[in-house]
């Protein structure tokens, strides 16, 4: 998976989690609570999507690590590889 | 251990917190079951039928409604949290509201959806005061939706800009009867999130009532896979070393549970765990309603949606001591909701809602209570009328009416297991949720969260931090 991928991955969760956001212009490395209005009860759905959809797990430790689309993409990308590595 | 009795969270009662909670814990693959004792959902706002006529109990108006597209609203959160399409609720903006103060509610603030009516309202008739009224409402829109520090008190709040007694009062009234459980004064939280669901928001309300809520919180919460035992009661929490081991069922059944959540108040949830059966103070409410043949428009009643009243000089929000309070109140007309062209709820009702001791109406034999109600009804009404357009002629309501109901402190407390019929609940809030048990929290009205939004927000939000440990302080 490609980081742009990734990215994509995660815009998809927030725009059904957050279907009143406009999402066209997020800025990858700016922290999306900046810029969508996104509390840390939105972050625990995008853990419980990405669980859902992808089989990923993001421990609480690592929430921070879904900061930004950045941050996401450097972090999830290689537990989705590691993950379709195994299947 | 039987293992088909262990669930990952127990929650106790399916009022609008405990589905909202429970929605939110099936969601994220939580094995979740609630336990209501009723065989009705809603708690403190359900709905009943009498003689084939529908009934909303306690809503009067769903406060914090705001219209599409505005955004960091309590309503748009659980929309989002609870996976609900906004059209779902189906929520329709009120027509207009106003409070009446004095003798024949020559006092008066008309408010609406739109703050801008208000402001210019406060600026026509209280001239010297509207810029303290401007700072506050530039305030509390800086607060969190939670309400902010805890503690202090709104009086003193407004005091600081505002130094008419009678708008001080005339700002409060309807804040305290739409969700204070303390007396003569509100926290300052509660205030906040008070001022903002009513006058910075706004009231809505389903075409069909809250039955329509309901349905669509137990749709969600049912394809989430949540399971639901009704007419079943928990009669008691088992601790052992400040943890929850087991609640035991009305039937004697015995359950387990990692987490129990209690939406039924925090002095109610103490006794399941051996504390005293009782409230504090607390306050209560009688309501009449009536049913009528057409809509109050048509009686010569005008449009408004809420008016809330107060004949005295100053305005007295505490425990009568005596079966209602008649000085002060709220005239509901559920027909006044824009409910779109052509439609019209088939009937007229009008309720008035008032302040009302609990012991004047719990230490009465049956036949007592059954004529204090017979004798207060006309009286409450007359009370409440004195703010209303005068009727072409006097018996014009009398022979409107095809219907009435009331309920008072004890008829809340027989269907809600709510101790003394309180609305509100304690005095005391528990924002955190925590119990001297550490695997049992509040959720709901004594959690602090008002209305029917607060309701599901504080569910949400309980669920959240305790059982799926959103990290501290992050929002």
């Amino acid at each position: 998976m490609t980081n742009d991928e990734c990215k994509k991955v995660v815009l998809d969760i927030i725009s059904d989690i957050a279907p009143d956001e406009d999402l066209s212009n997020v800025k990858p490395d700016v922290r999306l609570r900046d810029q969508l209005q996104l509390d840390s009860m939105d972050f625990l759905d995008i853990v419980m999507e990405l669980r859902k959809r992808h089989g990923i797990e993001v421990p609480e430790a690592d929430y921070i690590q879904l900061a930004s689309l950045d941050s996401c993409a450097l972090y999830l990308v290689p537990k989705f590889n590691a993950l379709a590595a195994k299947s | 251990m039987n293992s088909g009795s262990h669930y990952d969270v127990a929650i106790i009662g399916a009022g609008l917190s405990g589905l909202a909670a429970g929605i939110r814990l099936a969601h994220f693959g939580k094995r979740v079951c609630i336990f209501e004792r009723h065989n009705a959902v809603g708690g403190l706002n359900s709905f009943y039928s009498i003689g084939g006529r529908k009934f909303d109990v306690g809503l009067h108006a769903v406060t914090n409604f705001v219209p599409e597209g505005i955004k960091g609203t309590p309503l748009g959160k659980i929309l989002r949290q609870l996976r609900i399409e906004r059209s779902e609720f189906a929520l329709c903006p009120q027509v207009g509201s106003r409070v009446a103060f004095g003798p024949n509610g020559e006092h008066e603030l008309k408010f609406s959806n739109d703050f801008a009516l208000l402001e210019s309202e406060v600026a026509a008739r209280f001239p010297r005061q509207i810029d303290g009224f401007r700072w506050i409402a530039a305030h509390i829109r800086t607060m969190p939706l939670s309400g902010g520090e805890a503690g202090s008190s709104a009086r003193a709040f407004i005091r600081r800009v505002i130094d008419d007694p009678l708008l001080e009062d005339m700002i409060l009234c309807p804040l305290m009867f739409y969700g204070s459980a303390r007396e003569d004064d509100m926290d300052f939280g509660q205030f906040s999130i008070m001022f903002r669901a009513l006058y910075l928001e706004g009231f809505a309300r389903p075409f069909e009532g809250v039955r329509v809520m309901m349905r669509v919180l137990l749709d969600k919460y049912r394809e989430a896979g949540g399971e639901r035992r009704m007419k079943c009661g928990v009669r008691s929490i088992v601790a052992r070393e400040g943890r929850a081991t087991a609640l035991i069922l009305d039937s004697g059944e015995e359950i387990q549970a990692t987490h129990v959540l209690s939406s039924i108040g925090s002095a109610e949830t103490l006794s399941l765990m051996g504390g005293p059966p009782k409230a504090g103070r607390t306050l209560g409410y009688v309501e009449t309603i009536s049913v009528l043949s057409e809509p109050p428009s048509a009686l010569g009643w005008g449009n408004d949606t809420i008016v809330f009243f107060n004949d005295s000089e100053r305005f007295t929000y505490r425990d009568p001591l005596s079966p209602a309070d008649l000085r002060s109140g709220i005239i509901c007309f559920p027909n006044n909701f824009r409910y779109g062209e052509g439609r019209e709820l088939s009937e007229g009702f009008f309720r008035v809602t008032c302040l009302a001791n609990y012991e004047e109406w719990a230490n009465l034999s049956p036949e007592a209570y059954r004529e204090q109600k017979e004798s207060l009804f006309p009286r409450i009404q007359l009370a409440a009328m004195r703010f209303l357009p005068r009727l072409a002629s006097p018996d014009l309501l009398a022979r409107s009416t095809v219907a009435t109901d009331m309920f008072t402190p004890t008829t809340v407390e027989k269907f809600t297991g709510h101790f003394r019929g309180a609305i509100y609940g304690a005095a005391d809030k528990r924002p955190d949720g925590r119990t001297p048990l550490s695997n049992v929290f509040i959720c709901g009205t004594d959690q602090g969260m008002l209305g029917i939004v607060g309701a599901m927000l504080s569910g949400i939000s309980m669920a959240n931090q305790h059982v799926l440990k959103a990290p501290a302080g992050a929002s």
